[in-house]
């Protein structure tokens, strides 16, 4: 029998948003000792976009100004994360092939591969028999690939509730199905958080609950530049283990790869998104898992007789610039951000859990270098 | 959703006679692992599916979700609806990957 805490209110911090940015800075702040924390979740810890991507960990093709989470949680978190959350998050690190089957998509990979290169990362463009001594079932059709040997996959649901399980027994209070309406000031400093239970109260803020933490800046004026963008994903019945590698396209028809588990996982779009949800539910659509397969069996027609399980869906939090905002908010002092993922926070999460947890503590994040990710680096056209 | 509210247990946990019955048979995962979940702070049916695998394998939960949700719910002294259950989605039955992909052949053909 789990106790259930008397109401609590107040604490030092609270956290708007129970993802696993919310789990993994809870964590890192209780591991220093500071444990007063609220975080405040209106459906379930993790629903978001946290339990709903597919796992990559990479550092490719990842922009300069967010490269250096990505590298310091590559180079010192994910290897040593399951022994840390006691449970096993199935860090794998052999690496990330994008596949071309045409000149235009070689093109296309080139481009990439030098923008990666040239920010330090081992990436290389390879043959198609290159790519397929990596992994072997896959069509002739591909002539080439880019790869970097050092991005690999992860379980998302370990990873958020083993973040969430270990803030909770270093004592934060975790509250599920509550929303929240706004953030108020008190003397200048952001110190109220209006939900449907009453009023919570922190002496410091932190929101980060994807794409709808913007119309709750928004209540004490700060102006995120996020949107969702909606993307389905989907998995097949369990496999012999066929290939470790994380996989995606030059044209993007499908990402993902094996878990250790045995299924695939693989996500992608149809094209249709813009058009077939305008609702908050987490719906999936019929035409999207046929065109998905369709861009599997291209690269893999062994899979062909696979079978799918399920389908699901989530929300990108994308931001203008397509790297997320990891700041404090000097114009509300008391209040920090870390929203507008834009898909790719996953990988990132337990460098980001860190340098949120320093934002909050010490003012700035000095382990790492997040300076391109301030709150007000956007400008309307000159 | 209805409000839980999750703090750390203050007991260790009680292991049950019965703690090795399969309750999810597509994944294997047993009784004493499901309250051993809600002990560890999993409060719904879907965070405890996310944490163990119930639910996840061939069947989507059809044959355990009502054994499985109520193990949530005993143990937390919740209502099943306060606990929420595993999305119903799509496919109702596995699609091999060739039969899915073929829905556009008519399109195509006609083209």
């Amino acid at each position: 029998m789990v106790t259930v805490a008397a109401e609590k209110k107040k604490a030092s911090l609270i956290i708007i948003g129970g993802g696993v940015v919310a789990c993994a800075t809870a964590y890192n702040l209780a591991k220093k000792g500071m444990n007063d924390i609220i975080v405040l979740e209106k459906k379930e810890i993790g629903n978001g976009g946290s339990c709903r991507n597919a796992g990559g960990v990479r550092q490719s093709a990842r922009d300069v100004r967010e490269l250096p989470l990505a590298m310091y949680a590559v180079s010192n978190i994910w290897p040593t994360l399951s022994d840390e959350l006691d449970v096993d998050v199935e860090y794998v690190q052999r690496g990330n092939l994008r596949l071309g089957k045409t000149e235009a998509h070689i093109k296309t990979l080139t481009g990439i591969t030098k923008k990666s290169t040239d920010a330090g990362l081992d990436v290389k463009m390879i043959t198609g028999d290159e790519a397929r001594e990596i992994c072997p079932y896959m069509s002739d059709e591909v002539i080439g690939a880019s790869w970097c040997p050092t991005d690999g996959h992860a379980n998302p649901l370990h990873t958020t509730l083993g973040f969430y399980r270990k803030a909770l027994q270093a004592g934060v209070t975790f509250i599920s199905g509550v929303k929240v309406n706004g953030i108020r000031k008190y003397r200048g400093r952001a110190r109220f958080v209006d939900t449907d239970d009453g009023v919570y109260e922190g002496d410091n803020i932190l929101l980060c609950a994807g794409w709808e933490s913007r119309a709750i800046a928004d209540t004490v004026g700060i102006e995120l530049p996020i949107i969702r963008e909606f993307s389905e994903c989907m998995v097949t019945e369990m496999e012999p283990d066929m290939f470790p590698v994380m996989l995606g396209t030059a044209e993007s028809d499908f990402y993902g790869g094996q878990t250790k588990h045995g299924s695939f996982v693989m996500g992608g779009m149809c094209g249709m998104e813009p058009y077939v949800s305008e609702k908050d539910r987490f719906i999936t659509n019929s035409v999207t898992a046929p065109c998905l397969s369709r861009g599997i069996i291209k690269y893999f027609p062994v899979l062909k007789d696979v079978k799918i399980i399920r389908t699901w869906s989530g929300w990108y939090d994308v931001c203008k610039d397509k790297v997320p905002i990891i700041d404090n908010i000097s114009e509300v002092p008391g209040l920090t951000i870390a929203a507008g993922f834009c898909g790719h926070g996953f990988g990132i999460s337990p460098a980001t859990g860190l340098a949120v947890s320093e934002l909050i503590l010490d003012g700035e994040s000095h382990t790492i270098d997040i300076s391109g990710l301030k709150y007000d680096r956007f400008r309307a056209k000159a | 959703m209805t409000k839980i509210v999750r703090t750390a247990a203050t007991e260790p946990f009680k292991p049950m006679p019965d703690d090795d019955m399969i309750v999810c048979r597509c994944e294997e995962i047993t009784k004493g692992e499901i309250r051993k979940a809600v002990y560890d702070g999993m409060s719904t049916t879907n965070e405890v599916k996310r944490w163990l695998r119930c639910g996840m394998g061939l069947c989507q939960g059809q044959t355990c979700q009502k054994n499985v949700q109520s193990i949530i719910s005993r143990e937390l002294g919740l209502k099943i609806p306060d606990i929420g259950q595993i999305t119903g989605r799509s496919p109702v039955r596995p699609v091999v990957m060739e039969v899915f992909a073929n829905d556009v052949l008519d399109v195509h053909e006609e083209a």
